[in-house]
């Protein structure tokens, strides 16, 4: 893995390398598109392959929730989701496929008579903001430590660091944020208990508001961080070992440059790679992680929509709430790889 | 080779870890059975009792001992970790080694296969599944989560075999006409063993963690005991906000001792493998010295 291919953009110059660069994000592109396909094709699949009819198990609930006949469009547009019995599968592909085309997902069971979408444009601006705040947070506060605790290997501060950081990645992430909430939300009354704002104060973007909103993030934004720290700071940590012993860093030193100046600019930059690596990859774990923060703060974002929409067998919801995230989270991938390419030059994709 | 592995600290007290809780899901109930403790006798004299007594861990909200449902919850979670590892590692060597040894285009069906599930938000994606299927047993959750999980894996072995393709021993055996797929599996994945047992190791602590959270999520059998399924039923009764820590604390920190266990092997697996990572630290005592140059004597 440390091995790298050295780069060969010296001998053949700077022309060839842009269009080089630009033929890996279209490859990488072209996956995303793909996967982004497969995810629908997988979201149009689950449904039916779950035995029983799911649509006419919606219908029925609907009807029940409203207490009245539903009208032939809204009956038309859940069975175009979930699968009209009389129509063979082919045909309900395109129904479905042009049903996401209108961007209408059906409505909610549990809200009725709230579509899908607008639940879910509620909750995606809460989780967005959670879950990229702490993933950049994370990600620098671990390198960072890492880098450190890397530099000076077996010093003091790398065994005390090390092993704790072990121990604390492997707590079930849920049970720290219960005790954070215990310790600090109930013990202590530091924060408050669940929800993600003051319902007191009027939403908008009014100083007051914004401010309750970090009053409230603060606790659950406090432990993801803590618990995605652990992962950043051991690979850098190892891969910072590691190039601590190359000879262009001995060559740094030797040349008289500062000690930060090596560590920085000359260990660090090379042993991010493959943590960044991690980082695209790390989303969709992250996206998974902010599900159990919200469940466990009350949050009001598409974790949390999808845990009551679960518990409540609320299919339309449940389907919408795994699309979006699968989307967001391929789109996340796209942009940490194009952030990449700026980093490393000689990029060569499979490295 | 293997002195050498268990030479390492941090080894021997992670394999020690595991085997006892190997040990407990293998003898647990009988242990409790031996010690006077039911794990489903409700005990009404002490209900949500702190520790001490006749209940070493407490009791919880129905009176059931704590102690005895985490030793017997103990077998739950083993079995879901080590049927979720199983399928996991399973899928991962059947799609990560012939992706690596065969190249070309077998390599970029399943390349891309592997990418679709390392970019898929897993949890999520069980939620949804569990949702549909209503009413799950641990042999389901396990399955679903080995299913889900191995893609990580199915990466770093194409990785590996790739290189273990190209060596000599290889290519002879391939000149000398032995088939492909005998040389997959009797000749390349002997080679990746070490790997894949740091592996299925990972894999079944990643497995144990998502039964804890896919319970708490209210994904579970309840008539199943497992640490999960405990520290759901502490999260239902609302243990955390009435300070019964005795209840939701000693499940938790049974998966965290497994997972330290596991992430200490693999620290020393690691570092075996990787010599750069092995850091010579200065002896600072007179009797660590007086050691080191024993073992060097000796050697």
């Amino acid at each position: 893995m440390t091995a790298v291919t050295l780069p060969v953009a010296s001998a053949v110059g700077s022309k060839t390398r842009a269009p080089r660069r630009w033929g890996f994000l279209a490859r990488r592109l072209g996956f995303y598109l793909a996967a982004a396909w497969s995810a629908i094709t997988l979201n149009f699949f689950l449904p039916r392959l779950m035995p029983g009819d799911a649509s006419s198990a919606i219908v029925e609930k609907l009807q029940s929730v409203s207490g009245q006949q539903m009208t032939p469009s809204q009956l038309e547009s859940i069975q175009k989701i979930f699968g009209d019995p009389s129509a063979n599968l082919g045909s309900q592909y395109i129904d479905y496929l042009d049903q996401l085309a209108h961007l209408d997902l059906g409505i909610s069971v549990s809200n009725y008579p709230t579509p899908v979408s607008d639940l879910l444009w509620q909750g995606l601006p809460w989780t967005l903001l959670l879950v990229g705040v702490t993933t950049v947070l994370a990600f620098l506060l671990g390198t960072g430590i890492g880098t450190v605790a890397g530099w000076k290997a077996g010093s003091r501060f790398d065994t005390v660091v090390s092993p704790l950081t072990i121990f604390a990645s492997a707590i079930p992430y849920f049970w720290t944020a219960l005790l954070a909430l215990w310790l600090f939300g109930f013990h202590l009354g530091w924060f408050p208990l669940s929800g993600g704002y003051d319902p007191d104060v009027p939403s908008g973007f009014s100083p007051s508001f914004v401010l309750s909103v970090m009053r409230y993030g603060a606790l659950p934004a406090a432990t993801i961080v803590f618990s995605a720290l652990g992962g950043w700071l051991l690979g850098m940590r190892n891969m910072t070992v590691t190039t601590v012993r190359e000879d262009y860093v001995l060559l740094a030193e030797a040349k008289g440059l500062s000690g930060r100046r090596v560590m920085l600019r000359y260990a660090a930059r090379n042993a991010i790679l493959p943590n960044f690596t991690g980082f695209a990859l790390a989303l969709g774990h992250v996206v998974g992680g902010a599900l159990l923060t919200e469940v466990v703060f009350d949050y009001p974002g598409i974790g949390y929509l999808l845990y009551t929409s679960v518990q409540q067998r609320d299919y339309p919801v449940m389907q919408g709430v795994f699309l979006i995230i699968t989307l967001t989270v391929l789109l996340a991938n796209l942009l940490a790889d194009s952030v990449y390419i700026l980093l490393d030059p000689r990029i060569k994709e499979g490295a | 080779m293997r002195a050498a592995f268990l030479n390492s600290w941090k080894v021997r007290i992670g394999l020690g870890i595991l085997v006892f809780f190997l040990l407990l899901a293998v003898f647990g109930p009988w242990l409790t059975h031996l010690m006077g403790l039911n794990e489903q006798a409700n005990d009404m004299s002490a209900i949500a009792r702190p520790p001490g007594g006749r209940h070493p861990l407490g009791t919880d909200q129905f009176g059931q001992d704590v102690l005895a449902q985490v030793i017997v919850g103990a077998r739950g979670s083993m079995y879901v970790g080590l049927l979720g590892a199983l399928v996991g590692t399973t899928i991962a060597i059947l799609v990560g080694v012939p992706a690596g040894y065969y190249g070309g285009r077998v390599d970029g069906a399943l390349n891309f296969l592997t990418n679709l599930f390392l970019v898929m938000p897993v949890l999520p994606l069980i939620m949804i599944v569990a949702g549909y299927l209503q009413g799950t047993g641990l042999t389901t959750i396990a399955l679903i989560i080995g299913l889900s999980g191995w893609s990580g894996g199915a990466r770093t072995l194409r990785a590996q075999s790739m290189s273990v393709a190209n060596r000599d021993f290889v290519r002879a055996m391939r000149m000398l006409g032995e088939r492909g797929r005998r040389l997959v599996f009797a000749e390349v994945l002997p080679h990746l063993t070490g790997l894949i047992a740091s592996m299925f190791l990972q894999a079944m602590i990643g497995a144990v963690m998502a039964e804890a959270g896919l319970a708490f999520l209210g994904i579970s059998d309840s008539s199943a005991v497992s640490w999960g399924t405990l520290i759901e039923s502490a999260q239902q009764q609302s243990a955390v906000l009435r300070g019964m820590w005795w209840w939701f604390v000693p499940p938790a920190l049974c998966i965290a001792l497994l997972g330290t266990a596991a992430a200490m092997i693999n620290f020393g697996v690691d570092e075996l493998a990787n010599p750069k990572l092995r850091v010579a630290r200065p002896a600072r005592t007179a009797r660590t010295a007086r050691r080191l140059a024993q073992a060097g004597a000796n050697r």
